[in-house]
């Protein structure tokens, strides 16, 4: 049962007496936000579906073919597209799990009475303030392997983080972690001040160790936040582009995105591309109606 | 055996000392309940005997060792709270074999347990509930099955079914008392209703802003309190208490409530065991209502009073007596004074009568 609140137009104010209605106002609001949306968003993307089916060419004057599902079908033989998101799913798995491992655990940390608290907590918030190309320029210098500081801080010499084909794509991770852990952190930090501290206290009396009370007790009753900071990330660490282009133009960072804009910007195979991203659309998608399932199964408790 | 005691235990929360020098032993099997207002020190003193809060200064012994340093786990100690604070992730029997799976106890010892606790409290067909779905009599017993499913070495109870409505109160009172008889866990209980604590309790511990009060008998404390708090706080409805101007004419001794009235017959040996203290004015006359005695036709050493508020309560009636400037309540059977504003006739009953000194409150421990 849905209960409609909505409050009449008061007859003597200044928009009655411009002859507008409560509808008319109502449509003044929300009708540009529609047109905005279905502009730049479901025209494209119904657009984009009509061409995936095509072998379109925005560089050339060539008329569009059908092809069918022939782009579809190409691209899922392709052994470089799969190695593709190969290295998209080691990226993910290595990225989100850094960020909730550290995120979790400074909120963990957080979730005390201690001096500064809020300071601390801001702070720990800016790399997540930052724009992506900024954090990836530093990072990348950073990362310099004859002047970057993480080197020298860590005596590695000339360690070279980016041009390593087999370091590159974790050295992309790392800065992934250190921009988007906070965000893990934040989600965390209100879960678990939502844990009744009386069930804690239930836990001592009944004996429970500290590492028995976080994962029965804990971990259980944050899980369903922690749940939905992970969907989150995975979505974005799934589409990154950004961070992984600037840092770096490693085959083995080459993650589906990358390919993607490779496809449609430098080989201008524009039909074929619009394909991928659908297959990419349709993956996350599945990728996050499988958290979600599992989201509701732990808030059902 | 369990034999918990306390020596000379003090609390301060900042500048406000809730725990003031208590000193309290407690017998294996004993059900203590700890009685007073809230913020009278005695959730405290539960949880510092728990282990949820420390102590500034003295001693808790736990059968003659001193725990006071030592963590919950290791006081093993139950303890039922007022908010019940059942695990809502977990089913009733994950909640009931919390504390035995944190031991690491082995699966089949697990759920005799659990099952032998679960038909004692009756909650059997509950087991695979989860905490959301039972009514808040139930949560309460799976509060205590969890408390009690590991044999604790005593129980403690935090208000435990204050959250309840009257009727489930009066149900879970007979509950934890038949509990009680059957397990003979030695039980340390909190509550603010002097009603539970009698009914509950073998003795009663009373507390005032942090200070031990009173220790005993539920029969012993109400009929014997030791100083005005206790008189006033024990007992419903309260304890009359009135200033006592004690006069004596040759033989005949009485004690007015109000210097205009005529005073109430006393017998003449109370001049000797106030010892001194009738002629100080300082005394006040602590009356229970079952104690004042109502008459409709004047009778000898009775006193005339006007009725002023009837409150009918089915069993009997309570009915506010003007003495003067001063209300007496008495008990009286339903009925007796048919309306407001009749003339009636009162006198104490001197078996009954306290005499407590004003500035300290102290009762003289007068017994005629």
């Amino acid at each position: 049962m849905t209960t409609l609140t909505m409050t009449t137009l008061d007859p003597r104010s200044r928009a009655a007496r411009r002859g507008l209605s409560d509808l008319s106002i109502r449509n003044l609001f929300i009708i540009p936000t529609i047109i905005f949306l279905i502009v730049f968003n479901i025209f494209p993307l119904l657009y984009s579906l009509g061409y995936s089916f095509t072998d379109f060419r925005a560089s050339s004057n060539a008329p569009a073919n059908f092809v069918g599902l022939d782009n579809y079908r190409t691209l899922l033989n392709d052994p470089f597209i799969w190695s593709n998101f190969a290295i998209t799913a080691k990226y993910v798995i290595v990225s989100v799990t850094g960020q909730v491992i550290v995120g979790f655990g400074v909120a963990l940390l957080l979730n005390r009475e201690i001096p500064f608290k809020g300071l601390i907590t801001t702070l720990l918030l800016l790399p997540m303030m930052l724009s992506m190309a900024v954090v990836g320029l530093f990072w990348k210098l950073l990362y310099d392997p004859s002047f970057g500081i993480i080197n020298y801080a860590f005596g590695l010499g000339r360690f070279e983080w980016l041009s390593n084909p087999d370091m590159a794509l974790y050295a992309v991770a790392l800065t992934d972690i250190w921009m988007w852990s906070p965000f893990v952190m934040l989600l965390s930090l209100a879960g678990l001040s939502a844990v009744p501290k009386h069930l804690y206290e239930a836990a001592a009396i009944d004996r429970a160790g500290p590492i028995y009370t976080f994962f029965r007790i804990t971990l259980p009753l944050v899980a369903p936040i922690l749940m939905i900071a992970i969907i989150f990330r995975t979505m974005e660490a799934f589409k990154t582009f950004d961070l992984a282009y600037i840092l770096t133009s490693q085959p083995t960072t080459e993650v589906i995105s990358i390919r993607l804009y490779k496809m449609a910007f430098q080989e201008w195979q524009t039909g074929m591309s619009c394909a991928l991203a659908y297959i990419v659309l349709i993956m996350v998608i599945a990728i996050t109606n499988i958290y979600v399932k599992y989201l509701n199964k732990v808030k059902e408790r | 055996m369990t034999h918990i005691e306390l020596r000379g235990v003090q609390k301060w929360f900042g500048a406000v000392q809730v725990i003031k020098d208590l000193n309290l032993t407690i017998e294996d099997g004993e059900f203590i309940v700890m009685l007073g207002q809230s913020g009278c020190g005695k959730t405290t003193t539960l949880r510092a005997i728990a282990g949820l809060e420390t102590i500034d200064e003295g001693d808790i012994l736990i059968d003659g060792k001193p725990v006071q340093h030592l963590k919950c786990s290791a006081r093993d100690i139950a303890m039922v709270f007022q908010s019940f604070s059942l695990y809502p992730h977990m089913t009733v029997y994950e909640n009931i074999a919390f504390p035995l799976r944190a031991t690491g106890m082995g699966k089949s010892g697990i759920d005799e347990a659990v099952r032998a606790i679960a038909k004692v409290l009756r909650i059997t067909e509950l087991l695979d509930r989860r905490p959301s779905a039972l009514s808040g009599g139930d949560m309460q017993r799976v509060a205590i099955g969890r408390a009690l499913v590991r044999h604790p070495k005593a129980m403690l109870m935090d208000e435990p079914i204050g959250a309840l409505d009257a009727k489930l109160r009066e149900e879970m009172r007979a509950e934890i008392k038949r509990l009680h008889v059957k397990q003979g866990s030695t039980t340390i209980y909190v509550t603010h209703d002097q009603v539970e604590a009698m009914s509950l309790a073998d003795r009663i511990v009373i507390m005032h802003e942090g200070v031990l009060q009173q220790v005993g008998a539920p029969e012993e404390v109400y009929q014997q309190p030791q100083n005005l708090f206790v008189a006033q706080f024990v007992g419903s409805p309260v304890m009359n208490v009135s200033p006592a101007i004690v006069r004596s004419e040759g033989a005949d001794v009485s004690v007015a409530i109000d210097a205009a009235v005529p005073g109430f017959a006393f017998p003449p040996e109370l001049l000797g065991k106030l010892n001194g203290h009738a002629g100080s004015g300082a005394l006040k006359l602590g009356i229970r209502p079952e104690a004042v005695l109502v008459s409709r036709q004047p009778q000898p050493g009775y006193v005339p009073v006007v009725a002023h508020i009837i409150e009918p309560l089915g069993s009997h009636d309570i009915v506010d007596l003007k003495v003067g400037a001063e209300i007496l309540r008495a008990r009286t059977p339903s009925g007796f004074v048919p309306k407001a504003g009749e003339a009636v006739h009162a006198r104490v009953d001197p078996a009954q009568a306290h005499f407590f000194d004003t500035s300290s409150g102290k009762s003289l421990g007068v017994r005629l």
